[in-house]
């Protein structure tokens, strides 16, 4: 059960350190190391505790079931292997962590840096302990996102933006193709359980989709552990922070692509295919690696690509699939990313202490430096494989494998001369490296003078390289016990018997060991003199490279086609794309409808009532006129408008929805209002547009009017159609069965509203109140029209507007026309104002019995509120009453979810809702449903919400006065100074003319 | 009564399509505003026309739900009449700030060159 526990710690601990970590201050260096340090050594422990239940093969899974039916489980899952990798991503995630603290510099925000590495460590640890192959994908695509991040933490810095891009597309593009590969390889299987996937080898290496999982499968793994040709993200990848690349580009990151080659070998090797494509890509990755790596001026570059050189060493021995090298690839991975790691670190301790990573520059470093230089020389050397440290064990395990296993192809035999040319090269960069940086005469033209790190910075490193040292001289003594359970949990009974001896005689890896070495050496000397000349890459691998192929798919797939495509299909013009889209889905639901036989009409001339026809004659005059009239007049339009919303509410009224009717009649009040306070800032539009009558104006008119009259046509065959036919079993059945015995109400409509389906509603009025904050801030920077600013003929007492300013700015104080023609209706306004609220409040509370509720009522209440501005003014009604309609708002979404949540203090699901009557003094029984509460937000949210905007809208005026008050102070200004200055505010409106202001 | 109904129906949306494809705000905005009664009043008519039976249930007993309307297009509809009169205040305000920044009614931000 402890052991249970554990692993749910292990994976969750991370993302909950990066929610922490991301919280601190931009200051708290120390507390972000203790944070982050304090994870990783929890996550050690934690795995200490776990090794008793791996080490000899055994495995502890997790399971959460999510989605059964489609075998879709969050499990988790360790084991030998996976508890290997962990140590990685938790040990030297410390030492990362350790190092970081000195590195960064203090102008670096360090909570990113500290929120990314731990996010990464966790999608890395998902990764790692994921059950379900699903689930590996989602972990997988994580790491990829957050090596992006921290890729581009210096985001400032060009190389590091196009680094992050690149390593996102090339590693997210993998990804995309092992989601893929693991949906197949899931059909294929039956699940996507981990455990039956590997135990599934026969079946899938048999079935036809085999050759399309391992093609996606293998896209998915190169292009992560950045094999030839996809090697190129990672030099690339260099613009990040050293911390990051010696985390994510020697330990962690890269080693998931050969991770899960290693752990799906059971299942996808042992055919031709296999071998040929990942021995061999495996193979060339570790040649072109190695050879480039020799020709890498900047220090980092040649760790990045001594890095693609290992990893296809590793990919190489998966490529075998031997028994034997399975293990020297476990061995690989883990001595790789210790040696590296400590490169990478020392590397980075270079760049800060001397300022740069150019080896051109660089030299003698051993006098100023010579802790760095002892730590850096001894991990170079296990880098190119010398006896008595790590890197040389898992070396010869693989040249023995080379030489000894046969499947007789030619690759096979080559293999051997192969690795030996590799390795060559490999011993000449670690030379080059110890050599041109540490030896020689000590530099004098460095950007900085070259000095020991702090000695925390130096801490990591001593580890790595001590741990170096003791893997080199006691294998067996140190990992024998760790790496034995990490092959056991791979190859289960299969597991080779092996030993980790030092010396094994001299054998055949031996000699190809040494051969490697004399002519490694010997290579070097010859090519020094001509390597810091040489263009970064050797003449014949310069003139190609994978870099240019991707800039220029990128280029064409991103930029040259779609522009194209944007020239030949694309308008910048609104209309010509609604037109476009009005046409495609009338065109769309004729296709699909054309010919359906249960849409002719059964039973026509059912009922006709003379009442009902007249008044749709008058909603139909009234569409049609506000269509005819919405653009010389306006006000004309906007009146019809809402002689349409009525007939709509009567026929709402008619036909059984009262609930609708009553809606309908106060949303129109409010829409009519709104539209009304927009008019003010939109043009009077009297005079006839230029250019209005021509023909092509007219055609296009004609044709819009045939797509409209299509578009209508369909619309009412449908609906008369539907309605022709009788209704027959609908869910709405079960709504009216239930609306009582399950939500305690009488008013279907309201039951299903506020209970059977509150969550959707709870959405609706986020919605709402969405869009009433986007109404308050569009408006904020809200600039009006320079002919709008003046004041409107109906707020000044003349028939026209004022000319002159001055006057203007008096209008403001004096009695308007408005005040004096307003005066009766806001006695009468004012007075209402009670009877609004009562009106409101009634609505609201018989709401689940009888029409009403939280939406009528709200909307009741904000007219209330909205009277009192239309009777008087802005600022007559807010030295009164003081409306605080975001805190309405914000209140009621707040209440409607705690509301909400409160069902879960009983054990039910979200909004679940109970219900009772309550008897309240002289109104008598009152349903007291806790779905009444949840409606009490939604009336909270619908006042906020409406009286947000329209107060937003009605505050422009005042706006426009101040507006106004300081263009005057800048004419004058302008007159009072001795020379004519050009005016910098937009030109004033031309002369309104009187028949226009009328 | 259907016939008639869904005429209407046909007549607002016509109405409305037509003048979402106008080249002047406000004609797209009264437009939306038709098209919405329209659309409103085609889901409502989903539930079937009934006369004189709204959806208040008895409390308790058996509900034979022949004898009352259908609340789920009610429950549709009521919703979508607060969401349509939300996406219009929305409009009206970017049109406002459109016409405060440009200059123009027009939806393209600017008069047709020709």
């Amino acid at each position: 059960m402890l052991a249970h526990n554990l692993i749910l710690i292990l994976s969750v601990l991370p993302f909950a350190g990066a929610i922490l970590a991301t919280t601190m201050p931009v200051t708290a260096r120390n507390a972000e190391v203790a944070l982050a340090g304090g994870v990783m050594i929890a996550g050690l422990i934690a795995l200490f505790l776990l090794f008793p239940e791996v080490s000899d093969g055994g495995v502890i899974r997790r399971t959460v079931e999510w989605v059964p039916s489609a075998s879709l489980d969050i499990a988790l899952r360790l084991d030998g292997f996976a508890w290997l990798m962990l140590v990685l991503v938790y040990g030297i995630g410390l030492l990362v962590v350790i190092y970081a603290r000195y590195y960064l510099s203090p102008s670096d925000p360090v909570p990113r840096f500290y929120g990314l590495l731990l996010a990464f460590a966790g999608a890395m640890v998902g990764m790692l302990m994921a059950g379900n192959i699903i689930l590996l994908v989602v972990f997988w695509e994580l790491t990829s996102i957050f090596s992006f991040l921290l890729i581009g933490y210096w985001h400032q810095n060009a190389a590091a933006r196009d680094g992050a891009r690149t390593a996102l597309i090339v590693t997210g593009a993998g990804g995309m193709a092992l989601l893929g590969a693991m949906i197949l390889l899931g059909q294929v299987v039956g699940s996507y359980d981990l455990d039956e996937v590997l135990a599934a080898g026969d079946i899938v290496r048999a079935h036809g989709f085999y050759p399309w999982i391992l093609g996606l499968f293998l896209i998915g793994a190169f292009t992560k552990s950045a094999q030839f040709p996809f090697h190129f993200w990672l030099p690339n990848a260099m613009a990040a922070p050293t911390p990051v690349s010696a985390y994510l580009h020697s330990a962690t990151m890269v080693k998931a692509g050969v991770f899960l080659l290693v752990r799906f070998s059971p299942v996808l090797s042992g055919t031709a295919a296999w071998f040929w494509i990942v021995a061999g890509t495996g193979m060339a990755t570790l040649i072109v690696g190695a050879v480039i790596a020799l020709y890498r001026n900047d220090l980092k570059g040649l760790l990045a690509y001594s890095t693609i050189s290992h990893l296809g060493l590793i990919t190489a021995l998966a490529g075998i699939g031997s028994g034997g090298a399975i293990v020297a690839a476990i061995f690989h991975i883990m001595n790789h990313a210790v040696f590296k790691a400590s490169l990478f670190m020392a590397a980075g301790i270079i760049d800060h202490e001397t300022g740069t990573r150019d080896m051109r520059r660089l030299s003698g470093l051993r006098h100023s430096m010579p802790r760095t230089a002892a730590l850096a020389i001894v991990a170079a050397a296990a880098m190119g494989g010398v006896p008595l440290l790590n890197g040389f064990l898992s070396k010869e395990m693989f040249f023995a494998e080379a030489a000894e296993w046969h499947n007789g192809t030619w690759l096979d035999v080559a293999l051997p001369y192969l690795a030996t040319f590799a390795s060559m090269f490999t011993v000449a960069y670690s030379l080059r490296f110890i050599l041109t940086v540490f030896f020689g005469p000590p530099a004098t033209d460095l950007p900085k003078e070259p000095h020991e790190p702090p000695t925390w910075m130096r801490r990591p490193v001593e580890l790595l390289v001590l741990i170096v040292l003791l893997v080199g001289l006691f294998p067996q003594a140190l990992i024998g016990t760790v790496l034995q359970s990490g092959v056991l949990s791979v190859l289960g009974e299969n597991a080779p018997e092996y030993s980790l001896a030092l010396w094994h005689g001299f054998n055949i890896a031996l000699m190809m060991s040494l051969t490697a070495m004399v002519l490694g050496a010997a290579l070097y000397l010859a090519a020094a003199p001509r390597l810091s000349r040489a263009n970064e890459a050797p003449a014949f691998l310069s003139r190609v490279s994978a870099q240019s192929v991707f800039d220029r798919v990128m280029l064409i797939g991103t930029r040259r086609l779609p522009l194209a495509a944007y020239g030949r299909l694309g308008s910048r013009r609104l209309q010509v794309q609604m037109r476009l889209i009005v046409v495609l889905v009338a065109c769309g639901a004729i296709w699909s409808l054309w010919g359906a036989t249960r849409l002719l009409p059964l039973n026509a001339f059912d009922n006709f009532q003379w009442s009902f026809a007249l008044l749709w004659f008058a909603g139909c005059a009234c569409a049609i006129g506000a269509a005819i009239q919405a653009k010389y007049h306006r006000f004309a339009a906007l009146a019809l408008l809402g002689g349409a919303g009525l007939v709509t509410a009567v026929t709402f009224a008619c036909f059984s929805a009262p609930d609708l009717a009553v809606t309908q009649l106060l949303v129109e009040i409010v829409t009519t209002v709104l539209l009304l306070l927009g008019l003010r800032w939109l043009p009077k539009r009297m005079r006839e547009i230029p250019g209005d009558q021509r023909p092509q104006a007219r055609a296009r008119r004609l044709q819009d009017m045939v797509i409209a009259s299509i578009c209508g046509a369909g619309v009412a065959a449908i609906a008369f159609a539907v309605m022709s036919v009788p209704p027959g079993l609908t869910i709405g059945d079960w709504f009216r069965r239930n609306a009582y015995s399950e939500g305690g109400g009488t008013n279907a409509v309201n039951v299903i509203l506020v209970d059977f389906r509150a969550f959707d509603t709870f959405g609706e009025i986020t919605v709402l109140a969405i869009v009433a904050l986007t109404c308050y801030s569009l408006l904020r920077r809200f600039r009006p029209a320079p002919e709008s600013v003046a004041l409107p003929s109906q707020q000044t007492f003349n028939e026209l507007p004022p000319i002159s300013r001055k006057a203007d700015r008096e209008a403001v104080d004096e009695p308007t026309r408005h005040d004096v023609m307003m005066h009766v209706p806001s006695v009468i306004m004012q007075w209402m104002f009670p009877v609004t609220i009562a009106i409101s409040a009634y609505l609201f509370l018989r709401g689940h019995d009888l029409p009403g509720g939280g939406f009528a009522g709200g909307v009741a209440f904000a007219i209330g509120l909205l009277l009192q501005y239309l009777a008087t003014n802005v600022r007559w009604i807010e030295s009164r009453i003081i409306i605080l309609p975001i805190r309405w708002m914000g209140l009621g979404l707040l209440f409607a979810a705690l509301v909400g949540m409160g069902s879960a203090l009983f054990g039910y699901p979200f909004l679940t809702a109970h219900a009772q009557y309550v008897h309240l003094p002289f109104i008598g029984q009152v349903p007291a449903a806790t779905a009444l509460l949840f409606d009490l937000g939604v009336f909270a949210v619908v006042v906020g919400s409406v009286v947000l905007i329209q107060i937003a809208i009605a505050h422009q005026s005042l706006r426009s006065a101040r507006l106004r008050a300081r263009e005057e102070a800048r004419e004058e200004e302008a007159r009072e100074a001795p020379q004519p200055i050009l005016p910098t505010t937009p030109p004033a409106p031309p002369p309104i003319t009187p028949q226009e202001a009328r | 009564m259907e016939m008639i109904l869904s005429l209407s129906i046909g007549v607002l949306v016509a109405s409305g399509v037509w003048l979402t494809l106008r080249p002047r705000t406000f004609q797209v905005i009264i437009g939306l505003c038709l098209l919405s009664y329209g659309v409103n009043l085609f889901i409502f008519a989903m539930g079937r026309l009934v006369t004189g039976a709204a959806p208040i249930m008895p409390k308790g007993g058996f509900v034979d739900p022949d004898n009352f309307a259908d609340p789920v297009p009610q429950a549709l509809v009521l919703t979508a009449i607060v969401i349509s009169f939300a996406t219009t205040a929305l409009f009206l305000v970017v049109i406002m700030a459109s016409r405060g920044f440009t200059g123009t009614d027009h939806v393209d931000g600017k008069e047709r060159d020709s």
